[in-house]
């Protein structure tokens, strides 16, 4: 960022006067550095990028080059007009965003504040909300398997109730959020408490001094200093959501009320079936719906560096 | 390369040798005229690519250090404990090191096709069936025809072990049937006898509803488990014959004998567990074994997901006739056993290895290094550590006429893994939707099979 906002016109012509004078060995370096990284993204980004897109107008099963037949746009037309798991995959994911972002978001900073004030065993605290974020997904989903088993789970033994808490469609997505959100929360709390112990006390008092009280001074002066966590925060949530995927296939590999595009991705390409070309399709319609919240974010980043 | 020319021709080859109304003799001899032709079109099929085509089969191949690619996490149980011993056995008698690589068995048949196309084991577990022949077509597995015949795998397994092309692809090693089983003694307890009609079953389960016990155990949160009730319904009131056309693309999904199954499956799911489709079938297994459920349809690997003292008290029956004049003698046991992969390192050697597993000699080794045996194909195998359970087993697939592998084994891979597990589960859900369940089920099946 230092480098974007700084260069005004009196150092841009400093450093080209520098630039002669250091020759081509540098400039090979500079080349060097900016160049193989460059190399790096087209090779393992953009072409594999362009590939899939490629691809996606094909219908191949992955064996053999030639076995690769063009078909048109026959495999978009299938994913939206026969293919039933789509629409309820958007859906998924667009609730998957949302419920990230209001309750384990908000849950996380709460937890983040109260902890701020050094309050007794905060550090043991901290570690246990922490701890989640440590795990992997896959053993997010098998350590809540042991609570929402319907014959043999924690929850149902203790309330005597006999809800099927990963198979019925209409509520497994909700048990899922929330044994997402146990690992989301210690994640958030952790970078709020980061931005929060970075803020100046000065601020603190002098808000103390004019007569705010907690709740105004974490509103009217602590947020709006964190600015950059909060933005960082709100990119999290939304890589979150986009690449949630471990969970629900540990689950039931995205079935059954647990779609979403990443599983559909994985359900025709990685697993016995072989449906590269439809496969392919739906990780472009991924790719263009993460390419709209990018434009937005990237939006919002230069808008704040220019005023 | 002999490409099948039309899907058609590369699935009649992969049928099991059975035909609906033929007795077991006459399909055998069936089978075995078959064999020969295939047999045939194999050595033809060699002159043309090898130079010295192997007529005497695996004598060339020699013994040496192979890896060996197993479906089964250790500890995971019986199914690991055979392996081992059949490796432990092959290192014993040959001197031979069998290095293994044992992944769980749900994982490795996800990545069987970058497994395949990475760096594999020499020889790996896998199925008959369409899964073995479109490997086979996409030359990611050896032709091993040169190792056939193996003594005491009848002319039926060789079949089933050829792909589209007449070469043998595959060395089968077990099979099991899948049934409707249940504890001998709570049916002895309740005066419950085993029902072979329709009229049988229903009064069987109105009595074990009266007695707060659900008649059927059901899981469905592995996609494929509902495909064993599809299957064996589809069987009774369709017909082998249909099932396997319906597999190749011959019947169409939203006929009216499909919707059949569909509508008697449904007035069949009330007997059902509830909540099936967040249970795996080791759950309901446990809930079969701690009798609150009645009965399980599932194949004979129930037992590794019951405690040893319930294993021993299973007994089962083939799925009751639905409709007389097709009657019941047709049912679901796949066959598994090993390929020699085109990627692995050491073909001779794996050639060697994949002979030996299906001797009779293997698969002694491999039950008795395990708790609970599998039911060997090879006929020359002793049965001394087969239960009740497995003999039972070996008798009724003896007695069938007809033997299907499996719905995801017969059928082609992306139909089966992307449309019908979520449309069995869709069914499951709203048993009422049938009509737009099967014509979703035919418009992807028309725009997968092309």
């Amino acid at each position: 960022m230092a480098i974007a906002t700084a260069p005004g016109k009196k150092k841009r012509r400093s450093t080209r006067r520098v630039e002669k004078r250091q020759g081509t060995r540098d400039r090979m370096v500079v080349i060097a550095m900016v160049g193989v990284p460059t190399l790096l993204v087209i090779w393992l980004v953009w072409l594999p990028a362009l590939a899939s897109v490629a691809l996606s107008f094909t219908r191949w099963n992955g064996f053999r080059i030639d076995g690769i037949e063009w078909v048109g746009t026959q495999n978009y037309r299938d994913i939206v007009n026969i293919y039933p798991p789509f629409w309820p995959a958007i859906q998924n994911n667009l609730v998957w965003l949302l419920f990230l972002f209001v309750f384990p978001t908000i849950f996380g900073v709460l937890i983040a504040v109260i902890l701020d004030r050094e309050m007794w065993g905060s550090r043991f605290y901290q570690t246990a909300f922490y701890l989640p974020v440590v795990l992997s997904l896959a053993l997010v989903g098998f350590i809540w398997q042991l609570f929402y088993s319907t014959d043999q789970g924690l929850i149902n033994a203790v309330f005597g109730s006999n809800v099927d808490w990963y198979g019925d469609p209409s509520i497994n997505l909700w048990s899922v959020l929330i044994a997402t959100s146990w690992r989301h929360t210690g994640y958030i709390m952790l970078l709020y408490l980061a931005g929060l112990k970075g803020v100046d006390a000065s601020l603190r008092e002098a808000a103390a001094v004019d007569g705010a009280g907690e709740t105004k001074t974490f509103f009217h002066v602590i947020f709006p200093v964190m600015r950059p966590i909060n933005m960082i925060v709100l990119v999290m949530v939304v890589i979150e959501s986009l690449r949630a995927f471990d969970l629900v296939w540990i689950i039931n590999k995205g079935r059954n009320g647990l779609e979403l595009i990443s599983a559909l991705v994985a359900q025709n390409v990685i697993g016995e079936a072989t449906r590269y070309g439809f496969g392919s399709a739906l990780a472009v319609i991924m790719m263009i719906i993460s390419t709209v919240f990018i434009v937005i974010y990237l939006r919002i980043v230069f808008k704040e560096e220019r005023g | 390369m002999a490409r099948p020319t039309s899907r058609e021709a590369q699935f009649s080859n992969t049928l099991p040798a059975s035909v609906r109304g033929v007795d077991r003799r006459s399909l055998l001899r069936g089978a075995i005229g078959a064999g020969a032709l295939f047999g045939g079109a194999s050595l033809l099929g060699a002159c043309g690519s090898d130079p010295a085509p192997v007529a005497s089969g695996g004598a060339s191949a020699k013994a040496g250090p192979v890896s060996f690619g197993i479906n089964e996490a250790k500890g995971s149980g019986p199914g690991y404990e055979r392996f081992i011993g059949m490796a432990d056995a092959y290192t014993k008698n040959t001197g031979a090191a069998v290095t293994t690589n044992a992944v769980d068995h749900n994982t490795f048949q996800e990545s069987i096709n970058t497994y395949l196309q990475g760096t594999p084991d020499d020889v790996f577990t896998w199925f008959a069936g369409y899964r073995m022949a479109q490997f086979a077509e996409n030359q990611l597995i050896t032709d091993i025809s040169d190792v056939w015949p193996i003594d005491g795998l009848s002319d039926a397994f060789k079949k089933s072990s050829t792909a589209p092309d007449g070469k043998q692809y595959f060395v089968p090693v077990s099979y099991y049937p899948w049934a409707v089983f249940h504890r001998k003694s709570v049916f002895e307890k309740n005066g419950w006898t085993q029902p072979t009609t329709l009229d049988e079953l229903n009064a069987l389960m109105k009595d074990m509803q009266g007695k707060n016990v659900t008649p059927f155990a059901f899981a469905a949160k592995d996609a494929w488990a509902p495909m064993g009730t599809f299957d064996i319904l589809n069987m009774r009131l369709n017909g082998y014959d249909f099932h396997m056309e319906l597999c190749q693309g011959k019947q169409k999904w939203d006929s009216a004998e499909v919707k059949n199954v569909f509508s008697t499956w449904a007035t069949l799911l009330p007997y059902h567990q509830e909540n099936s489709l967040g249970r795996t079938w080791q759950e309901a297994a446990t809930s079969m074994a701690n009798e609150e459920c009645g009965m399980y349809l599932l194949g004979t690997f129930v037992v590794d997901g019951v405690p040893p003292e319930a294993a021993e008290d299973l007994d089962f029956f083939t799925f009751p006739t639905l409709d007389a004049s097709i009657g019941n003698d047709a049912l679901d046991a796949p066959v598994d056993g090993f390929c020699v992969s085109a990627g692995g390192e050491n073909q001779e050697a794996g050639k060697a290895f994949i002979k030996w597993l299906g001797s009779a000699e293997a698969a002694d080794a491999g039950n008795n290094a395990a708790s609970a045996p599998f039911i060997a194909a090879n006929s020359a195998a002793s049965t001394a550590k087969y239960g009740e359970l497995q003999k039972k087993s070996a008798e009724v697939v003896q007695n069938a006429k007809s033997i299907a592998q499996f719905l995801d084994r017969d059928t082609n891979a992306d139909l089966a893994n992307t449309v019908i597990t979520a449309s069995l589960q869709e069914f499951i859900k709203n048993p009422s939707d049938i009509d737009a369940i099967t014509a979703s089920i035919q418009q992807q099946a028309t725009s997968i099979l092309g």
